[in-house]
């Protein structure tokens, strides 16, 4: 008797994850898989690494106490991990080196990426750029035209940018067309995922390069206040940011870890992207997790102010510590988002994207129910400075809208 | 025998691809017709996808334009229930995994083979995955096609061994689409699949002209054309079928 448990392939998440690709990409993915185990086994690739990490992605941010936010909210104490300060502006960097560093490694000539917000575009093109690679970004033409900054600052690192105009001209797409130029450049290229998607062993790779984000909370939060959080909350687009911010607290049950899907304009519209909320299980991408979907199981073409949250699907490991119920999950709308992004600079001085945003709205609603001596972690995923035009944009349609 | 099995049997095998409801179904009932009078001796008929990942350009717009046409997995299976009562040559379902495992992959699968559909090919369901898949095809009498690619190297052994109806053997790196040259090693491809399975080994991918349709079929026991086709389809609208007859014919000649 068939069923889907019968699965042959590795990456497995309980009923998520696996290897859904063409048969083209199946050795390819199998040598990546044995590169990057012997790569990490290999103390001279970790030394590497950890120098790449410090010169270009300054570790370890910062934990940073919002006084003067918390103090407003009354309640629980917010700490900012703030990844906005990484060089390139937000946490991509730390995967991007990595897999930039493995590329190197395997002998590739170059690197192709696909990017939503421009995140993992400006940090392959950097990584690419302090490696020697060549470097092949691909992005939505709707995201392009948003995020204007991150085009102009890859374009200026070196690397070539590819418009995709297929669909919604968002990350689903962008990330389709990366994946078909590269299986027709697999010999000497490697494909940077910007998030922890896509077939078996991305999810996985991704997503470790990101842990020493929860690796560093956890230590400074001992040092600092000699105990864990209470609460952390990330963004999830893919799930990179926030597996990453929460592998170090998987095992400490008392931490509630909370991840903030984007509803889009509401959350019961057709284009809402909040996938673990909205959508049910598919295949798409590589892998197996919740997406929105029709029901003809055609991919949602999704939206959401936040390009980097423009994604359909969603980790799938992920996936299942949420049916497990080890990570809860909280939709936050465009607006809610937008309150959030005004009441940081407002309160803090700081311009977050609005992906992290969404993770400061979440941290708004919760924390004036906690205590004074509790302590919740926003990771703030990168810095707002891609986002103003699109801000002040909002904000002026907003006031047309007002006066007509 | 089964009919893929029956469709090798007579020789060299041509076998068409074209998109369900590409322009509208009246226009694919039309091309069915049109590929079997003109000699083809397999249909790939596909459900459009709204993200074919496999795809080159012209088989991702002709699969958009299906969809832009509003044509549902249920209306198609009703064409292909329609067709059969005429079509006697295998038809094989060629489309993505979240089609069938949205719909429900037994109810899917069942529904195909009430129909009369004669195999199954999932573009992104590689070997590790059609356990998921194939053992439900079996049971209803369909075949689950398997692929190799220019990549496979020590996998075409196992995927060979296990394969069913017959090997699709991918000619190039990439995407499908119509391609000046193949520089892959197909021969010694088509070779090591032969040695591993007992079925037909057909090759597709890139094949646009009767000069390549013969050099493949010569090194193998079929040729798979898609985007050339479907490259008419998208010129033609509702009035392809007779181009597509007249394209068909050219390279049903190339094939024998």
């Amino acid at each position: 008797m068939a069923n889907e448990n019968d699965s042959r392939s590795k990456g497995r998440f309980g009923l998520y994850g696996g290897q859904y690709v063409p048969e083209t990409l199946m050795n390819v993915l199998a040598g990546l898989e044995q590169a990057y185990h012997r790569c990490r086994e290999d103390e001279r690739f970790e030394e590497e690494l950890r120098d790449l990490l410090q010169r270009g992605a300054r570790r370890p941010s910062r934990l940073y106490p919002a006084v003067r936010l918390s103090e407003e909210l009354g309640g629980a104490q917010i700490w900012l991990k703030r990844e906005d300060q990484n060089p390139t502006g937000s946490h991509c960097i730390n995967a991007a080196l990595g897999q930039v560093l493995l590329a190197k490694w395997m002998g590739k000539k170059g690197v192709i990426a696909d990017t939503a917000s421009g995140g993992n575009g400006v940090a392959t093109a950097v990584a690419a750029s302090l490696l020697g690679l060549r470097c092949d970004i691909f992005m939505g033409l709707e995201d392009m035209a948003r995020q204007s900054l991150q085009v102009d600052k890859m374009r200026l690192l070196g690397a070539t940018v590819h418009i995709v105009q297929t669909g919604a001209g968002t990350w689903k797409d962008a990330l389709s067309e990366a994946m078909r130029e590269w299986s027709n450049r697999v010999e000497d290229t490697n494909l940077v995922m910007a998030s922890a998607i896509g077939p078996h062993p991305y999810p996985t790779i991704v997503r470790e390069f990101q842990n020493l984000i929860s690796e560093e909370i956890r230590e400074r939060c001992l040092q600092e206040m000699d105990r864990l959080p209470d609460v952390v909350i990330a963004p999830v687009g893919g799930g990179a940011l926030a597996l990453g911010a929460f592998d170090a607290f998987l095992q400490e049950e008392e931490v509630q870890l909370i991840g903030c899907e984007a509803a889009g304009e509401e959350l019961d519209g057709p284009e809402s992207p909040s996938a673990l909320t909205t959508g049910r299980k598919g295949i798409f991408h590589g892998m197996k997790t919740y997406f929105c979907q029709d029901d003809e199981g055609r991919i949602s073409p999704v939206h959401s102010v936040a390009a980097g949250l423009t994604y359909p699907g969603v980790n799938p490991e992920l996936a299942a510590l949420v049916d497990e119920e080890r990570v809860d999950v909280i939709s936050v709308t465009d607006e809610e988002a937008l309150d959030a992004f005004s009441m940081l600079a407002r309160t803090e001085g700081i311009l977050p994207a609005l992906e992290s945003a969404h993770a400061l709205a979440c941290a708004m609603s919760l924390a004036p129910e906690m205590r004074r001596d509790q302590v919740i972690v926003v990771v703030l995923s990168g810095s707002g400075d891609k986002d103003c035009e699109e801000v002040v944009r909002i904000g002026e349609e907003e006031k047309d809208e007002q006066d007509s | 025998m089964s009919r893929i099995r029956e469709a090798f049997a007579r020789g060299k095998a041509f076998i068409a691809y074209v998109t369900c409801g590409d322009p509208n179904l009246e226009t694919t009932r039309e091309l069915v017709h049109a590929l079997e009078d003109n000699g083809t001796d397999l249909i790939e008929l596909g459900i459009p996808f709204s993200d074919p990942t496999g795809e080159g350009p012209v088989i991702h717009a002709s699969n958009l334009r299906a969809l832009d046409g509003g044509v549902t997995t249920d209306h198609i299976f009703r064409m292909i229930v329609e067709l059969r009562e005429e079509v006697r040559i295998p038809l094989v379902i060629r489309t993505y995994a979240n089609v069938v495992y949205s719909y429900g992959t037994e109810r899917f699968i069942m529904r195909a083979s009430e129909a009369g559909v004669d195999g199954l090919l999932l573009s992104d369901v590689p070997f590790e995955e059609k356990e998921e898949f194939a053992p439900i095809c079996r049971r209803y009498g369909m075949d689950m096609i398997s692929l190799i690619a220019p990549t496979s190297k020590e996998r075409i052994e196992s995927i060979a061994g296990e394969a069913e109806g017959f090997v699709y053997c991918v000619s190039s790196l990439g995407v499908t689409g119509m391609r000046e040259e193949i520089t892959t090693d197909v021969s010694g491809m088509v070779e090591l699949a032969r040695e591993n399975a007992d079925i037909p080994v057909a090759v597709g991918f890139g094949i646009a002209t009767p000069e390549q349709a013969a050099e493949m079929a010569a090194i193998s026991d079929g040729v798979i054309v898609g985007s050339a086709i479907v490259d008419l389809i998208e010129r033609y609208g509702e009035d392809s079928a007779e181009p597509v007859a007249e394209f068909v014919r050219e390279m049903r000649r190339a094939v024998r």
